[in-house]
């Protein structure tokens, strides 16, 4: 278990009457990626803010690398990376001046500084339209510029507000690659996200918000396990006869639960990956393995159910 | 990690680091912007036509007197020909206009191009992005203005063809210097209203109408105000002096008023006062006789300070809001 980058304790965050984020305890380790989400409004960016040191607590305690936001603005803000939210640019000025302005304002010493921002706009393929107005740029090009300008700092912990929102399909994948070379760099990873498939590949660990509060907390094999108490759907089409093939399934050490779909369509719900077990069965039983595959669940899959529980649990 | 029993939030003020890291490459990349921007360029001409227009406009009638008067280079400020107004009634409100444009868009700009949460995520404290702006202002401002002057001073020694003597100098470098002070208020008015407000344009208006207010209509107010807080009941003249005394420190509330006495008592040496004038204030003084310009300084300090005064004001109000404010948009 590595260091802790991120420690939040009872983080609590109130407009007026309205509790954006509620009694948060975060633990973030070195080299993780981390993904925060959950849908608009229930608290991500605030909690964002809080650990930059941008807004201030209403109660509970942050520390980030150690250090508190409040108190120690300066030294977080050195070694902590931010890119906001639908991140802005000075539109008129090209990319290397909107870079230089930030390596000026970080007090980078000038030949460091130039060395730093090359080495940046080269690895994030901006090195061609450097001296363009960052006015052509495409929304990707702003991301990846968002994303050179954090890499200007050297930073520890990197934090990005929804990064892949409004990106293409395409966009998004290469986004989420950056991210997973910032992960090879020893870089620990925050991120927010409300669309959880786009992020699910990437993340170490989740954790789900709603109105403010982190429901759920773990890998999404470990929250899959929670909510939807089965990580791993196993399906197989089988010719042969259904009762044995059923009970042989059903016999898989880990398995739980069995269910027929179509005629000769099965799924096994288990709590590891059992294709190989299955086929290994299915076959001894006597019947005509035709194909197999496993599904991993994804984070819809388990958000949705969890609130299908919450609701049906606090309605009746 | 043994967690310490958090103690209740009293506001640790001890802040780490210089509240002014980072205030100079503000500075500078908010200067850079004022000098290459378009707005600047459509000022710096509507300046430099004015100035010369109007400067020529007063040559013209100086030629005559060229030799009589030892402050003939000042008098190119404050000459004016049908049917323009001299270079100092043109400047009491293009500096206004100058500095209004340099700010009104300072800190919501900074929110509408979703800029601000990014550099605030900087090693810097707000205070250094705040007062670079203002700094970045000023420096801009004086920049323009020393250009014209300079503009003013060169076309005066060519058209009239007398060298500036050093009081007159000293006296235009003084009279440059009030001019900036002035540019300094609207510049934190501006600034003022684009913490206010998060629309650039509400923020310009707002700052027009402000200095519309002053220009036109608080002389009036004035002048409204004054029989009613102090009236004549009796006829005594000292009451009368009174009523015309609190009219005058009412006017005085206003930054074009201050300016405008700054730039009398400054340009021109023969002003003794700068208020009422009394008789017996004149006992003893051979009018027409110029002052020496410490002389016409002091007059005028309390005017000065008034100016400076203002400013620092504006932009502490300015400060405290801006510290406040979240930085979402
Ligand atoms: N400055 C503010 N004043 C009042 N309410 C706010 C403010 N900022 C955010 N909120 C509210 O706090 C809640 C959480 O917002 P936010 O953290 O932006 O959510 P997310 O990033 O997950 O979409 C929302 O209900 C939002 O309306
Ligand atoms: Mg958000």
């Amino acid at each position: 278990m590595g260091e802790l980058v991120v420690e939040t304790h009872d983080l609590t965050k109130k407009y007026g009457d309205l509790v954006a984020v509620d009694k948060l305890n975060l633990s973030i380790r070195q080299g993780e990626v981390f993904g925060i989400l959950g849908p608009n409004g229930s608290g991500k960016t605030t909690t964002i803010l809080m650990l930059l040191g941008l807004t201030e607590p209403t109660s509970g305690s942050v520390r980030v690398l150690g250090l508190d936001p409040a108190r120690q603005p300066l030294s977080v803000k050195a070694r902590v990376g931010y890119m906001p939210d639908e991140v802005g640019f000075y539109d008129e000025l090209s990319a290397r001046v909107n870079l230089i302005y930030i390596a000026k304002l970080n007090s980078l010493p000038r030949a460091e500084a130039h060395r730093r921002i090359e080495e940046a706009l080269t690895r994030m393929g901006l090195h061609d339209v450097a001296d363009q107005p960052v006015r052509t740029f495409s929304r990707g090009m702003r991301r990846r510029l968002g994303v050179a300008e954090v890499l200007l700092k050297r930073p520890q912990l990197v934090i990005l507000d929804e990064p892949t929102q409004g990106l293409d399909p395409e966009g998004a994948r290469e986004f989420l690659n950056i991210i997973r070379s910032l992960k090879q760099d020893g870089i620990t990873v925050l991120l927010s996200s409300h669309l959880l498939h786009q992020v699910q590949a990437v993340c170490d660990r989740v954790g789900l918000f709603h109105r403010g509060r982190m429901v759920l907390e773990g890998s999404v094999p470990e929250l899959a396990q929670k909510v939807l108490a089965g990580a791993y759907h196993v399906w197989l089409q089988v010719e042969g006869p259904e009762e044995t093939i059923r009970e042989a399934l059903r016999q898989l050490p880990g398995a739980q639960d069995v269910t027929r779909e179509d005629h000769n369509r099965y799924r096994v719900v288990a709590s590891e990956d059992l294709r190989a077990e299955a086929a290994r069965a299915v076959v001894q039983a006597g019947g005509h393995l035709l194909s197999l595959g496993v599904e991993t669940p994804s984070l819809d899959d388990i958000y949705a159910r969890y609130f299908e529980e919450v609701h049906h649990g606090t309605a009746t | 990690m043994a967690q310490q029993p958090e103690q209740p939030r009293e506001r640790v003020r001890g802040r780490e680091g210089s509240p002014w890291s980072g205030l100079w490459a503000v500075v500078a990349k908010e200067m850079a912007d004022h000098l290459t921007g378009m707005r600047m360029r459509i000022l710096e001409i509507l300046i430099v036509l004015t100035a010369v227009g109007t400067v020529y406009a007063a040559t013209q009638n100086l030629r005559e007197t060229v030799g009589q008067d030892p402050f003939i280079l000042l008098r190119l400020f404050t000459t004016s020909r049908e049917p323009l107004p001299a270079f100092v009634g043109f400047l009491g409100f293009l500096v206004p206009l100058i500095a209004i444009a340099l700010a009104f868009d300072s800190v919501n700009g900074e929110f509408s191009r979703r800029t601000m949460s990014r550099i605030l995520a900087q090693p810097i404290y707000r205070d250094a992005l705040l007062l670079g702006k203002f700094l970045a202002g000023i420096f801009t401002l004086a920049l323009v203005l020393a250009t014209i002057w300079l503009l003013i001073i060169g076309s005066g020694m060519i058209g009239l063809g007398v060298p500036p003597s050093g009081e007159e100098v000293a006296r235009s470098l003084w009279f440059l210097l009030a001019t900036i002070f002035y540019g300094g208020i609207w510049l934190s008015v501006a600034m003022l209203f684009s913490i206010i407000f998060r629309q650039p344009a509400t923020a310009a208006l707002a700052s027009i109408a402000t200095w519309l207010f002053f220009t036109v209509f608080w002389g009036i107010l004035a002048g409204v105000l004054a029989p009613i807080l102090q009236p004549v009941r009796y006829g005594f003249p000292e009451e009368i002096l009174a009523q015309a005394q609190l009219e005058l420190t009412l006017t005085r509330f206003s930054p074009n008023t201050l300016y405008t006495e700054v730039m009398l008592a400054l340009l021109q040496p023969t002003v003794r006062s700068v208020g009422l004038v009394l008789p017996i204030q004149l006992h003893g003084a051979v009018l027409g006789t110029p002052l020496p310009l410490s002389q016409s300084v002091l007059l005028v300090w309390p005017q000065l300070t008034g100016l400076i005064a203002a400013t620092i004001l504006l932009f502490a109000l300015g400060y405290v809001l801006f510290q406040r404010q979240e930085i979402r948009a």
